[in-house]
C-alpha cells in the first residue's frame, strides 16, 4: 500500500504525467538472493507472513519440501525446491526463493487499466494499491514471472510489496531480516550487483561452477531482485525461472501500436462522418429542396 | 418473407416486427454499456467513463454479464436474419456502386432488398466479432483460472478482444450515422416498426416490390 514518504515514478492507467516525477533522486533498492547458500529453511516465508499479517493457508503434502506449488494471493514468498540431475549423474538440490521481481519495466503496470492501482516508486519498488484495483486481472497477463495472484473473495490482486512499509522507514524487508545463512542481502542496486558478481566470480574460480552468474534479466529492464545462480545459463532449472523474460509481445502490441491505431481510427472516423454530413447531409435532402418548408418565402 | 400484413394503413409499411425490435434494443443497450465500460478500460483518458457508470470495479464486474446479454441477442438475430443476410448478385453490384451510395446518389444504386450489402456487412461483422469477443472475453473474465502453461491464451485474448472491439466500433459508428442521420425514418422504424412508402422505395426498392407486389395496398 502507498507510503507518503516514497516518491512515485510510474503509475498504471494514468492519463498525463506522474505528479512529482523526477523531483527527487533515490537509490534503486534491490534484493540479492544467493541460491548457492540457501538452505531452504523457509524462515523468509514465515517472516513474510508474520510481517504482512497474512493468514495461514492450506498446504499440500507430496512427500517433498514443496508444500505449495506456487505463490498465492496471501502467500507472497515461496521457496521452490528442485532436484536437478547434473550431466555427470550427480544430484543437486536447487532452492530458489520466489517472489515479485520488481521489474524496472513492469509488465503488470503496463497492462493495468486502473488509474494508480499499480505504482512504481522512485526506489524501484512495484506496489499494488488494492483500494484502486478493479480486479480485471490484466496484471496477471502482463507479468512474465507468474506473480500477481487473484483473491476471488475480494476480487483484488496481491503480491510481494518488497515490504514498502519497512523500506520507507529505512529497514530491510522482513525476508532479508530473517535469513539465517546470509544468502539474502538488501541494499542499493549497484551495491547488490557488485556483491552478486563477486560471489559469482568466486563460484566460478573456486567452487567449480564454471557457469555461475547473476540473474538480472535485461528483457524487463533489469529487476529489483537479482539471483546468484550456480548455472546462469539454465535459469529454468530453478523452478522455471524464465531465461529471457519480457512483457508478452501481444501486451506490448495491444498497449502500443493497437492503441494508437485504434484511437486514430476512432477519432478519424468521428471527424470523417461529421464532415460527410456537412458535405452531403441526409440522403433524402432532395425532398426538402423539391418542397420548401412552410416558413420559406415564395 | 412478405405478407399482406406488412402493408399498413396511411402508406406505411411494416419493416421490423416487435420481436426484431426488441432483440435489436437488447443488443443495442448491452452494446452501449459494453462500449462505454470497454473504452474506460481501453484508455486512461476515458477511465472516467467507468467512474461515471458506478465505479471501475462495478464496471469490471458487469461488463462480462452485459457481454452475455449482447451475445445472446446477436445469436438470436442470427436465427432471425441469417437467411436474409446471404450475399446476392445485387450485393456485389452494390459494392461496386459504393461511391454513389456515399455521395447520396441513391437512384444510381442497384435495387437493394430488405437489407442492402452494407447492412449485411454490419450483421456479419457484428456476428463474427461477437463470437470472437465471447471466446476471448471468457478468458479475460477468469484470467486466474488459466493455468500458467496455457498463458498464451491470455496473451492472445487481450490483443484479440481489443482488436475485435475496435472493428465493431467502426461498424457501430457507421450504423448510428446511417440510421440516425443519413436515412431519415430508419431510427423510427426500429422503434415503431414501420417506414413510409417513400423510404421503402428509396432505400430498399427490391424489398418494396416484394412486399407491395404480393398484396393489395389498403388505403
Amino acid at each position: 500500500m502507498s507510503q507518503a514518504t516514497l516518491r512515485v515514478q510510474k503509475i498504471s492507467g494514468h492519463a498525463g504525467s506522474v505528479p512529482g516525477e523526477g523531483t527527487q533522486r533515490e537509490y534503486t533498492v534491490c534484493k540479492l538472493i544467493d541460491t548457492t547458500t540457501c538452505i531452504g529453511c523457509k524462515a523468509c516465508e514465515v517472516a513474510c507472513m508474520e510481517w504482512n499479517d497474512l493468514p495461514f493457508g492450506e498446504t499440500i503434502f507430496g512427500n517433498t519440501y514443496q508444500t505449495m506449488p506456487e505463490t498465492r494471493w496471501n502467500y507472497w514468498n515461496l521457496i521452490l525446491f528442485n532436484e536437478h540431475e547434473r550431466e555427470d549423474g550427480t544430484l543437486m538440490w536447487l532452492m530458489r526463493k520466489n517472489q515479485c521481481m520488481h521489474c524496472a519495466e513492469p509488465g503488470c503496470l503496463a497492462a493495468c487499466p486502473a488509474d494508480g492501482a499499480i505504482i512504481q516508486y522512485t526506489n524501484g519498488i512495484v506496489d499494488f494499491q488494492q483500494d484502486k484495483c478493479i480486479g480485471c486481472g490484466y496484471c496477471i497477463t502482463g507479468c512474465p514471472f507468474n506473480i500477481p495472484k487473484f483473491n476471488p473473495e475480494t476480487k483484488r490482486v496481491f503480491k510481494c510489496t518488497l515490504c514498502t512499509d519497512r523500506v520507507s522507514e529505512g529497514l530491510e524487508p522482513a525476508c532479508i531480516k530473517s535469513c539465517p545463512t546470509g544468502c539474502l542481502h538488501f541494499g542499493s542496486k549497484d551495491d547488490m550487483k557488485e556483491l552478486a558478481e563477486r560471489r559469482a566470480k568466486q563460484l566460478r574460480e573456486h567452487f567449480n561452477f564454471p557457469n555461475a552468474g547473476v540473474y538480472d534479466p535485461p528483457g524487463v529492464g533489469g529487476t529489483g531482485v537479482v539471483y546468484v545462480l550456480h548455472d546462469a545459463t539454465q535459469p529454468e532449472i530453478y523452478g522455471g525461472l524464465p531465461k529471457d523474460p519480457h512483457i508478452p509481445w501481444t501486451v506490448k502490441l495491444w498497449k502500443g501500436p493497437l492503441k494508437w491505431l485504434g484511437n486514430a481510427a476512432m477519432i478519424g472516423g468521428l471527424i470523417g462522418l461529421f464532415v460527410h454530413y456537412l458535405r452531403y447531409g441526409p440522403k433524402d435532402r432532395d425532398e426538402e429542396v423539391k418542397t420548401p418548408h412552410e416558413g420559406a418565402q415564395p | 418473407m412478405s405478407t399482406p400484413d406488412q402493408v399498413l394503413p396511411h402508406g406505411r409499411i411494416l419493416r421490423y416486427t416487435f420481436r426484431e425490435r426488441l432483440t435489436h434494443w437488447a443488443a443495442a443497450f448491452s452494446y452501449i454499456y459494453l462500449l462505454l465500460t470497454g473504452l474506460a478500460f481501453w484508455s486512461p483518458w476515458l477511465f472516467w467513463l467507468a467512474v461515471l457508470l458506478g465505479g471501475a470495479p462495478v464496471s469490471r464486474m458487469l461488463h462480462p454479464w452485459a457481454g452475455l446479454v449482447f451475445i445472446g441477442a446477436v445469436l438470436y438475430m442470427y436465427g432471425m436474419w441469417a437467411g436474409q443476410m446471404r450475399t446476392t448478385e445485387t450485393d456485389k453490384a452494390w459494392w461496386h456502386s459504393l461511391h454513389y451510395y456515399i455521395t447520396n446518389q441513391d437512384e444510381k444504386m442497384p435495387p437493394a432488398g430488405r437489407y442492402n450489402a452494407g447492412q449485411k456487412l454490419l450483421f456479419w461483422g457484428f456476428f463474427l466479432c461477437g463470437l470472437l469477443l465471447l471466446l476471448t472475453g471468457v478468458i479475460l473474465w477468469f484470467p486466474e483460472y488459466i493455468p500458467w502453461n496455457l498463458r498464451i491464451l491470455r496473451y492472445i485474448a487481450v490483443f484479440l478482444h481489443a482488436s475485435a472491439a475496435l472493428l465493431t466500433i467502426g461498424l457501430f459508428m457507421i450504423h448510428i450515422y446511417m440510421s440516425v442521420f443519413a436515412e431519415r425514418g430508419a431510427f423510427g422504424s426500429v422503434i415503431r416498426g414501420d417506414v413510409s412508402e417513400d423510404f421503402a422505395k428509396r432505400y430498399h426498392p427490391g424489398w418494396y416490390n416484394e412486399v407491395v407486389g404480393s398484396s393489395t395496398p389498403r388505403k
